[in-house]
């Protein structure tokens, strides 16, 4: 026990029909994710930096549904948010409505380190960006191809499914080929793109922290916020543990996930693979979502009712994993 | 068992020598609400039905830090957020940065209610009421010469910082502690034990433009779930890190703590002293009303006849 824990992950609900080409490419990715978190963690960089630094990562590297790569709006633009939190003294930070910064994880620990604040949105956020000098660019900077074509069939297959709690009709005679009837969020797992990315990290010192970034709902109304921003539901930390949560985010939020581990944690006395799996079992009621967590006794664990997770963790013993699906 | 109503009008720095003319109005602004709650109750409306209610009436009223009467954001303009949370369900609907929707609290209804989503903000949120139908007003129907004034205190106070650019002190000190009111908030339990929570804000006076504070945030400033309903106030930041409503229910599942003693031990020691307080009613009829600041301004009543309103300790 003790020594350094991280963990990453890239969006839960995977599309089983998911080419196997993008399956490396993103199991690529998170390798590198993760070997930049266990090189700074050997450098002694304490947790909020660290996950910091691979959330950056994983918002530059386009593959992931957060910073370039995001989802888009229903008018077709990008509005990214995210959260951090620091377990030393629960400090935290979050942004909502970021269209021009590069970074929205690091514009989230600015708000916490450098405003009276804790969470900005919209003009404000942006607004504080300038103040501060973080980089900026065109909201196009964050548009992909890719999902200019998801955005379209996404319009598609919901001008059907209206209510998503209502099973989808008439899916057959969406464009989209849909080989599963599988739903994430009232899309079809195929036009869904995985919503969220995260880290988590216990240092050798013990101290946890965790991030979470996203681009969120693809077809969104314009300023609907989702979990990833939110303290307690998508990103959580506190002297016993770190939580960073992806899915459905209305599941996430009503469930306050992140909070939820570390409260049957510090409240139940339940060790962190038990209030993972707890909570995943427990507190997901009909809604679908993962999360990844480690714990300040250098544990890592992950758990998902969804159909797989992209994610990796790793720890100081030596023990290292890369995954998508069970 | 019989029902329960408790609402807040912001708990804060409430100071001893509040004078007549600011505490009368208060006073009777919370009996008035309070009876709105209680006849609702009474005529067998749904908790859901009667949070919101109560808390478009201390919406409309100018004397507390919602909707009108609203604290301004350091650009002298009006940001309102409001959240709206079903215990039997746990759906819930949240909203930020609204400037002219008269009642935030009815727009978080609907966004539960008629879209998928929980929380809309900013102009998509106004976009939103604007399609709805929801009744909006010019902005300046909100602002009160009294927040003109809390405003330019709290400028004079927070002078020496206002480079951003440096680490800042989030404890700011206020010269008047009257400034530090914030939120309306209200919590209902029927004969069955169905349970609602619905809080309302200003927020925080003199708020960076674009700041959210813990009243939209599920789990911090709002929460209810087939325990317990809750509605915190004071120091948003504060709030959130401490998931102040949220652990009021969680002490009780799982430590199994009674909601006095839960809401107890998260006022003393979830959030710095002067920070918070919150109103909270479980299935089972209870009530209860906690805080760590010198005052809150709340009221509370059950079936069986018992009524309290007060500011103080």
């Amino acid at each position: 026990m003790g020594g350094w824990a991280i963990a990453v992950h890239g969006g839960a609900g995977v599309d089983p029909n998911l080419p196997q080409q993008r399956q490396e490419e993103a199991k690529q990715l998170l390798t590198r994710c993760l070997n930049l978190g266990i090189s700074a963690l050997r450098s002694n960089l304490p947790a909020i930096d660290v996950v910091e630094l691979v959330v950056r990562e994983l918002e530059t590297d386009p593959l992931f549904n957060s910073g370039r790569g995001s989802a888009l709006t229903a008018k077709g633009t990008v509005e990214m948010e995210a959260s951090i939190m620091d377990g030393c003294g629960r400090r935290c930070g979050a942004v909502s409505g970021v269209t021009t910064v590069k970074n929205p994880v690091s514009l989230a620990r600015l708000v916490m380190e450098r405003s009276p604040h804790s969470y900005l949105a919209f003009s404000g956020a942006e607004e504080f960006a300038r103040l501060q000098g973080v980089e900026v660019v065109d909201n196009e900077y964050f548009i992909t191809e890719e999902n200019v074509g998801m955005l379209k069939l996404a319009k598609e297959a919901n001008t059907i499914v209206f209510d998503y709690r209502i099973p989808a009709l008439g899916l057959e005679t969406c464009s989209a080929v849909v080989e599963s009837p599988i739903q994430m969020n009232g899309l079809p797992i195929s036009v869904y793109a995985p919503e969220t990315v995260g880290c988590v990290v216990v240092d050798s010192q013990g101290r946890c922290a965790a991030a979470t970034s996203t681009g969120g709902l693809m077809n969104k109304m314009t300023g609907r916020i989702g979990d990833s921003p939110l303290i307690g539901a998508g990103t959580y930390a506190c002297n016993l543990c770190g939580v960073s949560c992806t899915g459905e985010g209305e599941a996430i939020i009503r469930g306050t996930l992140a909070r939820e581990v570390a409260a049957v944690m510090e409240y139940k006395g339940l060790g962190l693979q038990e209030a993972v799996d707890f909570v995943v079992k427990e507190r997901l009621d009909e809604g679908k979502a993962g999360l990844i967590a480690v714990s300040s006794k250098g544990e890592v664990a992950c758990g998902f009712n969804t159909t797989g997770m992209f994610r990796g963790c790793a720890t100081e013993d030596g023990f290292m994993e890369v995954g998508i699906w069970d | 068992m019989g029902w329960a109503i408790a609402l807040h009008g912001g708990a804060g720095d409430i100071p001893l020598s509040l004078p007549p003319e600011r505490r009368q109005p208060r006073e009777a602004a919370l009996r008035h609400c309070l009876q709105v709650g209680v006849d609702s109750l009474k005529a067998q409306k749904s908790p859901l039905d009667v949070v919101e209610l109560v808390v478009r009436e201390l919406e409309n009223n100018p004397h507390f830090n919602a909707g009108r009467g609203s604290v301004l954001t350091t650009e002298g303009t009006i940001e309102m957020e409001a959240c709206i949370m079903d215990g039997k369900t746990k759906k819930c609907g949240a909203v930020s940065g609204l400037t002219t929707v008269v009642n935030a609290i009815s727009l978080a209804r609907v966004v539960m209610e008629k879209t998928p989503h929980i929380y809309l903000a900013f102009d998509g949120a106004e976009k939103f009421a604007r399609e709805q139908g929801l009744e909006t007003v010019e902005s300046s129907h909100f602002i009160t010469p009294e927040n003109i004034e809390r405003l330019k205190h709290a400028k004079e106070a927070n002078r020496v910082q206002i480079d951003y650019t440096q680490p800042v002190e989030k404890e700011t000190p206020t010269v008047d502690g009257d400034s530090q009111i914030g939120t309306v908030g209200c919590v209902a339990v029927d004969n069955d034990g169905n349970l609602a929570a619905a809080t309302s804000t200003g927020g925080l006076v003199n708020k960076m433009v674009g700041r959210i504070g813990d009243t939209p945030i599920i789990g911090a400033g709002t929460y209810a779930n087939n325990l317990c309903a809750v509605s915190a106030t004071g120091k948003g930041e504060a709030i959130i890190r401490g998931t102040v409503a949220r652990d009021v229910a969680a002490l009780m599942e799982f430590k199994g703590l009674s909601l006095k003693e839960a809401a107890a031990y998260v006022v003393e020691e979830c959030v710095p002293r002067g920070n918070a307080g919150l109103v909270a009613v479980s299935a089972k009829g209870e009530l209860t009303m906690a805080f760590n600041t010198t005052g809150m301004f709340r009221a509370a009543a059950t079936e069986d006849g018992y009524t309290e309103i007060a500011i103080w300790p």
